[in-house]
């Protein structure tokens, strides 16, 4: 926040030139305007709400029935009416870390590329890919990973784990999503690094540092609260991430320790089993899931948001 | 003192001291870079472009394959015609959809060849509907978090849960219209509006903060001019910042409506199905993405040839809003410049 910002315009005076019934009019004109982008701007934290309550009243019956059992139990089914969510809490999580783990290394490499290394020529180009990148939708990233590389991912997968390794799978799933979200980790660090003082990396390449040198002592220190931003961020996108994973992670409730093994996560069984009236509690469980999957991307989101805010708050201040 | 020793010596002719350029780096030729830490640098700046490479290849895959499985499968025929109805009304020889295929064995099928017209219709219409909803009170919000309460806490708190919305799974806002909305009116809740609704949420938070940067480059004198001038606050927002800022909020609000137009999960439970054409917003609709999403989990493959066909539609829609954003993006900032 470098620029001025007026005093609080309702106070100022200078439309008291006006004649006093102009004046008056034009008062409630501004209160008309000021109560109508209040209203637009609480609409924000009213469907917030909204959701919090629709969702968590639907889905009450579920978790009553279920009990500490919705978060514990192992199978999921329509027959017995038995919901426990947590082979797809499982397979939420492992997609979501290898999501993590392929995409951060990546991001930072073209946050860092995007800043340092490249040529100027083609820094443009770079930005408008990784943009279109970010814009292409989920259910298209699904689509190939399902109908074009499912074969090519179970080649791989059994060339390096042998013959078991399915094409639809945990992996699968995580490999897709890590595409998916190195869009956004790269823009937040992107930023955080380009505002490193210029004499941060002087002074290092002036010590004799090589260029990794300096980009691992002065650029990636300064960046760091944008960066671990910007992971949780993404984290939160990969939690809640639903079609693209609906289609390639093989939808099998279980939980097993092999990933290239098919799995499910709570928005994939969502997406492929929700199909409205007509389906009793499973109805409120899968809600239910919905609720549980709100809640964790919220807590996500909120600590991302105060660490990006904080970074981009001290970037702001140098 | 020993300090100072192992400075360099100060070139005794003026003007040819060891003058840096200011990003002038090291060079790792040089005999002082030990082998190791040149090594270091090396394997390092080739990791930088495979870091990039990592981002852009799988990119370069997915266009390749939309271009190669999506283009033939795309003509006028199949931007009008009806979906066809996979559960086995249709005859296996019409499944195949090229119209080669068909010439060659002298097949005649009715309707003549499947399309996606109404997952078009549907797409158009509760996109169109999504961002009527949410671009004006959108652009509404961010005007109250810039321009009239400024400062207030309560700015900043929408500002934030705006932030935190964003990053709220689609399928959530998708399972929120289907309880508030879909439910209350039993079989006739879904439709193209409910859709809208689960869209709206959607981009409601990406406009308002998109909007509200916008607002924020808009010089202040241009504030202080309007007040100077006797006008009010509101005309000032209305007349001098709101203008001000339109190339940014038109663009802004475009790449929210490209985000919305390829959703599924908020579609899925809110829209409900059609195979022919419905331009109500009210019954049953469909979109290209829902009709991407069953046609992948299908096993026909007539049904995975449309859905290529769709994808590749989807994206071409997608990418020219992401495209007309980023034109009216650069003029605006060739205007401003000058």
């Amino acid at each position: 926040m470098t620029t001025v910002r007026t005093p609080s315009p309702s106070v100022l005076p200078a439309h008291r030139t006006d004649g006093r019934n102009r004046a008056r009019s034009g008062r409630r004109l501004d209160r008309a305007f000021s109560g109508l982008t209040l209203t637009a701007g609480l609409t924000i934290l009213a469907t917030l709400v909204g959701v919090v309550l629709a969702t968590a009243t639907f889905a009450w019956p579920a978790f009553r029935a279920g009990g500490i059992g919705f978060f514990t139990g192992t199978t999921w089914s329509s027959q017995t009416n038995t919901f426990g969510a947590l082979p797809m809490i499982y397979g939420t999580v492992v997609t979501a870390v290898i999501a993590i783990i392929l995409a951060v290394p990546a991001s930072l490499g073209v946050a860092l590329f995007l800043t340092e290394v490249c040529p100027r020529r083609l820094r443009g180009p770079i930005v408008a890919l990784i943009d279109l990148l970010a814009a292409i939708p989920s259910v298209v990233f699904g689509l190939v990973g399902v109908l074009a590389f499912h074969n090519v991912f179970q080649t791989v997968f059994r060339a390096i784990t042998g013959p078991k390794a399915n094409g639809s799978s945990l992996l699968t799933a995580g490999i897709i999503l890590a595409f998916m979200i190195i869009p956004i980790i790269t823009s937040i660090p992107r930023e955080g690094i380009a505002t490193v003082p210029g004499h941060h990396r002087e002074a290092s390449y002036a010590l004799g540092a090589t260029r990794w040198e300096v980009l691992r002592t002065a650029i990636l220190p300064a960046g760091s609260g944008g960066i671990t931003g910007a992971v949780m961020l993404g984290l939160g996108r990969a939690l809640g991430e639903t079609i693209a994973v609906a289609l390639v992670v093989g939808s099998a409730i279980q939980i097993t320790p092999d990933i290239t093994q098919p799995g499910t996560t709570m928005a994939e069984i969502i997406a492929n089993r929700f199909n409205g009236e007509g389906m009793g509690i499973e109805r409120n469980a899968l809600m239910g899931l919905g609720v549980v999957l709100f809640m964790i991307t919220i807590a996500v989101n909120v600590a991302a948001r105060v660490v990006v805010n904080r970074a981009q708050r001290r970037n702001a201040g140098t | 003192m020993t300090d100072t020793a192992l400075l360099p010596k100060p070139s005794t002719q003026p003007g040819f001291g060891p003058v840096l350029e200011p990003s002038q780096r090291t060079d790792v030729r040089a005999k002082t870079v030990s082998a190791g830490r040149r090594r270091t640098d090396k394997v390092a700046t080739i990791a930088l472009w495979c870091a990039v490479l990592a981002a852009v290849v799988p990119l370069g895959a997915v266009i390749t394959v939309l271009v190669a499985k999506g283009f033939g499968v795309v003509n006028w025929h199949f931007l009008t015609s009806d979906i066809p109805s996979v559960t086995g009304q249709t005859t296996a020889a019409c499944r195949d959809i090229t119209p080669a295929f068909r010439a060659k064995y002298g097949i005649n099928c009715s309707p003549p060849a499947p399309g996606m017209g109404p997952a078009i219709v549907g797409t158009l219409i509760s996109t169109g509907l999504a961002a009527a909803l949410a671009i004006p009170i959108g652009i509404l919000g961010a005007v109250y978090c810039n321009e009239i309460g400024v400062r207030t806490r309560l700015a900043s708190a929408i500002r934030f849960f705006a932030d935190v919305m964003i990053g709220v799974p689609s399928i959530v806002m998708g399972m929120f219209i289907y309880t508030a909305w879909v439910v209350r009116f039993g079989t006739n809740g879904r439709s193209a509006f409910a859709a809208a609704l689960a869209l709206a949420c959607l981009m409601l938070p990406i406009v308002l903060r998109s909007a509200e940067e916008m607002l924020r480059l808009v010089p202040d004198e241009l504030r202080h001019a309007n007040l100077a001038l006797g006008g009010r606050p509101s005309q000032g927002v209305i007349r001098v910042v709101l203008p001000a800022a339109l190339p940014g909020l038109i663009s802004g609000s475009l790449l929210a409506v490209a985000r919305a137009a390829g959703e599924t999960a908020p579609v899925l439970f809110t829209i409900g199905v059609t195979l022919s054409l419905n331009t109500s917003p009210f019954g049953e609709n469909t979109t290209l993405a829902q009709q991407i999403f069953s046609g992948a989990k299908s096993g026909l493959p007539l049904a995975n040839q449309l859905a290529w066909g769709a994808a590749f539609t989807l994206v071409a829609i997608v990418f020219g809003l992401s495209a007309l954003a980023r034109f009216v993006a650069s003029r605006s900032s060739k205007v401003q410049k000058g």
